[in-house]
């Protein structure tokens, strides 16, 4: 049985995923973010066809283990991806949350957005249209996401996407 | 029709061109998908084909040497056939290798206009009898019935030697015990139709609601379906899987069936003896990850069978609904 669970005592570097709930600067993360984006966004640009009418839209993802929350408007003419504080979310559509590896192995291609919704280890909120069509969107692209933003910051990326590779399988076992 | 032991084909689910490759790739024998409207039982929101996506889908099947399967297989409502036609004109120009569908009137269209064309009679057709699977060989040239999930591998068996056709069933997935292409449930609830307008349960209309302890509250339109405590597994939002209150029980509890997922792996030799030529993985609403790893299992599966080794089985619970699955009807009628 391979039950995806979350340990309350990670051990190893997983530990470094956890629990890191320090006030955090999210200004040095913005650049960063907005790179990302753009970068993903213009290596597969068909992918906003599947969001219809929900190009607009604010999506809300909480990696519920870190300082911070996401917020993503989707829109090709318009895009957004930025930190914000969970405490004070800004207007939004749609929120989707779950322990960040989880997150990362949903964009990684490695596990499925339903069963993490079966066993409670992500949660929805809002728009469920939305956020179904931002599954579609995403689980459309060829590859994996995390990879190609780990190819952005060259040698040091693709290590750092390696440890939370081997995090996150240790979480499923 | 035959005793098929060690030649079942597997055919798996796409709900986009990534899912296709990804099923291709792990070793689909056909792949089943649709177009994005009403003309397939899964017309979800951002999932599906475009026609350009579909004609290089099938480019790429067909060169690595798999056959692509389009579902047309809802139930065109009057006046509105013309999208099915399309639909059917669309698939035969691009090559696809069969039509799945459920209507009369589109099996009648499709064995008239493109005879040459395999028709496969989708599960939404509810053909269970020799009978009815005899009448749509007959009078439309099908060549193979999804049977639906609520018969046992003797009635398979049974079914198999009075058929002039082949058969395909599921084997992983949806549990599927409402009679399908029947269900009214959504239709009742939100106005739009499972079998007319291809979707169940419209994520329009669906809510999940979180309490401050953890709990979670589905609600199709106006309708709750469950109230799921914080340490509780879930299942898909449909009416069907729904937990309800009811004078004579204490508490609520599953009216119509639960959130469990049919995993028919154990079965597979029994079935290819009951003369079964396809199995059929549901899930065109499932991730390009739950397709990789479920075709892959039973790719492996299947091949060990064919090589007349012991099957060696992949865990899949972590992929099940509600975290459950079940032989279902295949194994016994009493299932729950």
């Amino acid at each position: 049985m391979s039950r995806i669970h979350h340990s309350t005592q990670p051990e190893g570097r997983a530990k470094l995923l956890h629990g890191f709930q320090a006030p955090f600067p999210r200004f040095l993360l913005q650049p960063i973010l907005r790179r990302i984006v753009r970068k993903i966004a213009a290596q597969n640009p068909d992918m906003f066809n599947r969001l219809g009418p929900y190009r607009q839209a604010n999506f809300v993802i909480d990696p519920t283990n870190l300082p911070f929350a996401l917020l993503l408007r989707p829109d090709p003419d318009d895009l957004l991806l930025v930190a914000c504080n969970r405490r004070n979310l800004p207007d939004h559509q749609a929120c989707i949350s779950g322990k960040f590896l989880n997150l990362l192995q949903l964009v990684d291609c490695d596990l499925d957005g339903d069963a993490l919704f079966f066993s409670r280890d992500l949660e929805i909120t809002g728009n469920t249209e939305a956020v179904v069509c931002l599954r579609n969107a995403l689980d459309d692209v060829d590859g994996s996401i995390a990879e190609s933003v780990a190819d952005m910051f060259g040698p040091a990326g693709r290590g750092v996407l390696g440890v939370m590779r081997r995090a996150g399988q240790k979480n499923e076992q | 029709m035959n005793n098929t032991t060690n030649t079942a084909e597997l055919i798996c689910p796409a709900g986009t061109p990534a899912a296709l490759r990804t099923a291709v790739d792990a070793g689909a024998d056909a792949v089943y998908c649709g177009f994005q409207n009403a003309t397939n039982a899964r017309n979800f929101p951002g999932l599906n084909f475009t026609p350009q996506e579909m004609e290089k889908s099938v480019a790429y099947a067909h060169e690595k040497g798999a056959k692509v399967l389009l579902a047309v297989n809802t139930f065109p409502p009057a006046g509105k056939f013309d999208l099915w036609k399309q639909a059917v004109t669309a698939g035969a120009k691009m090559g696809v290798d069969a039509f799945i569908v459920a209507d009369v009137g589109v099996a009648d269209y499709v064995a008239r206009t493109h005879p040459d064309k395999r028709l496969h009679l989708s599960v939404q057709a509810a053909a269970s009898s020799p009978e009815a699977i005899r009448y749509y060989a007959r009078e439309f040239g099908v060549k193979r019935v999804v049977l639906p999930r609520i018969l046992t591998i003797p009635e398979i068996r049974d079914i198999s030697g009075q058929i002039p056709c082949e058969i395909e069933t599921f084997i992983f997935g949806n549990h599927g015990l409402m009679v399908e292409g029947r269900c009214s449930l959504t239709n009742y609830i939100t106005g739009l139709s499972t079998n007319m307008d291809g979707v169940c349960s419209p994520a329009a209309d669906v809510e999940y609601i979180r309490d401050d302890a953890g709990n979670m509250t589905t609600r199709l339109g106006d309708y709750t379906i469950d109230c799921y405590s914080c340490d509780e597994t879930a299942g898909y939002p449909t009416i069907c899987k729904g937990r309800y209150r009811a004078p004579h029980r204490d508490d609520g509890y599953y009216a119509f069936e639960e959130p469990i997922s049919l995993n028919l792996s154990r079965m597979l030799p029994d079935l290819m003896g009951a003369g079964v030529n396809a199995f059929k993985i549901e899930g065109r609403q499932r991730s390009r990850a739950y397709v990789r790893r479920v075709v892959s299992a039973f790719r492996k599966a299947v091949d060990d069978i064919r090589a007349g080794g012991e099957p060696e089985f992949a865990d899949l619970h972590a992929l099940t609904e509600g975290q459950k699955q079940t032989e279902g009807a295949f194994k016994s009628k009493t299932w729950r």
